[in-house]
């Protein structure tokens, strides 16, 4: 079993929902992100999604769009993220490291040399925005070949006949895309997350990250009823941008009390389940 | 090398190792409703009598193949015949798909259409179908594009499109599209995306060169009518690709035709500043395909440069880059002042102006027709007129408007 694989089952086991932030490697700056990788895992994350910045993120919304524009000015290369994980793991052996991006980098790596050097810097799965399993021949071996998990996107309009593919060559968790939209878009339409976590539920075999248009604790509550983990972006990268002159302190203040307030949401949600239980 | 052209793609879409489908999981389910719907209407009588009626009697088709007497004597060599796409209603060959699509987007029942566009050219043809339909249509275009071509933009807004201008990343071609894909994965239930380009996921570049192909038809016959064989050498400008895929499909079993198509070289190739991917470039996967693309050593996708804003765009159709490595066609490049050039010569001496983006092809004539003999026929594929680009021309010949 895969470290990621391992912390799922673990949270799963304590009835635990996972806290998943998303943050975009080299925001603000390069020397960022290691620090607040460690800020994320001191409040409350339980896995770690960190974005590799692509010159066209073609599904993400302006606030992320300006996050990699950010790290692109320092010229942030997949290389360049790879040895933030590195660094990270020097002092943290435990949580999970997700690298979400596009494909382009790692083809320009090659599937290969890209899988062992992610595997040997500590990475421990990778979700590929534009891969489809239908297009993952190669990349698919590559990574099962070095033990990373991948992690595939399900949407509110991906047909019931594509999931089995993804059951086949998904690991780790399923990252729903809880609305039909870029990252940070509009407002979740609960009743519609529901209804399709029911149907994803009984055709998927592992756990589901539900995530986009998460941004605050009272969505979180109601999502951490509904799946294995939440996932949370747009939201923390927003407070990135809006505190990048101000210094690491304010920075740190001001992600730390957000995640707090996911953290807690969640714990409360997990309580009050268990209370059901035993009422 | 006996290659039946018309196999390709697979059902995947896939041309030899290019193409494919590398979309966010969002428009997985559209397009598979799409290549399915598509499928069924490409073998549909009554769609294609729709079709042949549009263009006939609303496009104008077929359009002439208008020999350049005074251009060729003037040049000495090969006859130069110009296809003349120019001549379609909206003055580019761009309407050939969008009114395909267009019939299209009415049979899914959808309500929205949106397009990119780079000169304007696709978005001006794709308001024009939305406003003769009653769709509503959004145009997405680089912010650097609007001035540019600022003409067409207008053009939109009195066809009833809103026009966007895209803020983000190089603000030109493919930050448009971008943006065009971001409102589609939002509004995939009632908006369809006419891709103006054989560019995207499939089954896009298929599509649009199935709809785009009816100019090398027509020009494969009107060549036997006139000069009773087909021609010895065809020529394109290559942006996304969809001009000179039309013109080269219904050639490409024809190993006798030679086929050139003509990048943008910008500034020159060995200045970085050009939008030549296929000449310069290497292949990744950008906008939903594996393609030639003009990208730095870490996969980031590079700002381009030409003149011509229809063709300054960093990846090319993957059916191109196949046709590139399995040496059907030749890819080749011309600068901004090549093209400025054959630009003031046509129209001096054929007293047709044509676009900046057409004007890279008629420069590759200007080297290719005098090392013909007399009797060989090149067809210049003329993709669009030049009123568009009359700012860009003013501003560099010192003209005050």
């Amino acid at each position: 079993m895969s470290r990621l694989q391992k912390k799922m089952a673990s949270l799963k086991q304590v009835g635990k929902t996972a806290l998943i932030p998303y943050i975009t490697a080299g925001d603000p700056t390069p020397n960022a992100t290691v620090a607040l990788m460690h800020l994320l895992v001191e409040k409350g994350a339980d896995v770690i999604e960190l974005g590799v910045p692509f010159s066209d993120p073609m599904a993400d919304g302006p606030v992320i769009q300006k996050a990699v524009e950010r790290a692109l000015i320092h010229n942030v290369s997949l290389d360049d993220v790879l040895e933030y994980v590195r660094v990270f793991r020097e002092q943290d052996a435990e949580t999970p490291v997700v690298l979400m991006g596009y494909l382009n980098p790692i083809e320009a790596q090659g599937y290969e040399a890209f899988a062992n050097a992610a595997s040997s810097v500590g990475v421990d799965a990778v979700l590929t925005v534009d891969m489809p399993p239908e297009e993952s021949k190669g990349y698919l071996e590559a990574l099962q070949q070095v033990g990373l998990d991948r992690v595939f996107l399900v949407s509110p309009t991906t047909p019931g006949s594509r999931l089995s593919a993804v059951n086949e060559k998904g690991s780790g968790f399923v990252y729903y895309v809880s609305l039909k939209g870029v990252t940070g878009s509009k407002e979740l339409d609960m009743e519609d997350v529901a209804q399709n976590m029911t149907r994803l539920k009984s055709k998927l075999n592992m756990p589901i990250g539900i995530g986009f248009g998460i941004k605050d604790g009272a969505t979180a509550f109601e999502m951490a009823n509904l799946g294995s983990a939440v996932i949370v972006g747009s939201v923390l990268v927003k407070l990135i941008e809006a505190n990048q002159s101000k210094g690491r302190y304010d920075m740190h203040l001001a992600i730390g009390e957000k995640m707090t307030e996911f953290r807690d949401a969640l714990n409360r949600a997990d309580m009050n389940r268990v209370g059901a239980l035993n009422t | 090398m006996t290659i039946n052209f018309s196999n390709y793609p697979d059902e995947q879409g896939h041309f030899g190792p290019y193409g494919g489908i590398f979309a966010p999981e969002t428009l997985m389910a559209a397009l598979e409703q799409l290549t399915q719907e598509y499928e069924c209407v490409k073998q549909d009588p009554e769609f294609l009598r729709e079709l042949a009626d549009d263009l006939q009697n609303y496009v104008g088709r077929p359009t002439p193949l208008y020999y350049a007497k005074r251009w060729s004597e003037h040049l000495g060599g090969g006859k130069i015949y110009l296809k003349r796409e120019d001549l379609n209603h909206t003055g580019a060959h761009k309407v050939n798909n969008t009114i395909g699509q267009a019939l299209l987007a009415k049979r899914l029942g959808k309500k929205r259409i949106i397009a990119e566009t780079g000169a304007g050219q696709h978005g001006v043809a794709s308001a024009t179908v939305a406003a003769r339909l009653g769709l509503e249509c959004v145009v997405y275009m680089g912010a650097d594009d609007v001035v540019r071509q600022a003409p067409n933009v207008v053009r939109m807004q009195m066809l009833g499109a809103t026009v966007v201008p895209v803020e983000s990343g190089t603000k030109t071609l493919k930050d448009a599209l971008n943006e065009a894909m971001r409102d589609w994965v939002t509004n995939v239930d009632d908006t369809f995306y006419i891709i103006g380009t054989v560019a995207g996921p499939h089954p896009y570049p298929a599509m649009v060169r199935d709809f785009q192909t009816i100019i090398g038809r027509e020009a494969k016959q009107q060549s036997l009518q006139h000069e009773h064989k087909l021609p010895d050498a065809l020529i394109a400008c290559v942006g996304g690709g969809s001009n000179a895929i039309g013109l080269f499909h219904a050639f490409l079993e024809d190993s006798s035709v030679e086929m050139y198509g003509v990048e943008p070289a910008g500034l020159g190739l060995e200045t970085g500043k050009h939008a030549a991917p296929l000449c310069k470039g290497k292949p990744g996967v950008f906008h939903g395909n594996r393609t030639y693309l003009m990208q730095d050593e870490n996969g980031q996708i590079l700002g381009t440069h030409s003149i011509s804003a229809g063709l300054d765009y960093p990846g090319v159709g993957p059916e191109h880059a196949w046709l590139k490595d399995i040496g059907r066609v030749n890819y080749v490049a011309v600068d901004d002042e090549e093209a400025l050039q054959a630009f003031r010569d046509l129209t001096r001496f054929e007293g047709i102006i044509p676009a900046l983006e057409s004007s890279h092809a008629l420069a590759y004539a200007t080297k290719l027709a005098p090392t013909l003999a007399k009797d060989k026929i090149i067809v210049v594929n003329l993709s669009g007129r030049g009123d568009k680009d009359m700012n860009t021309i003013a501003q560099i010949e010192g003209i005050e408007l």
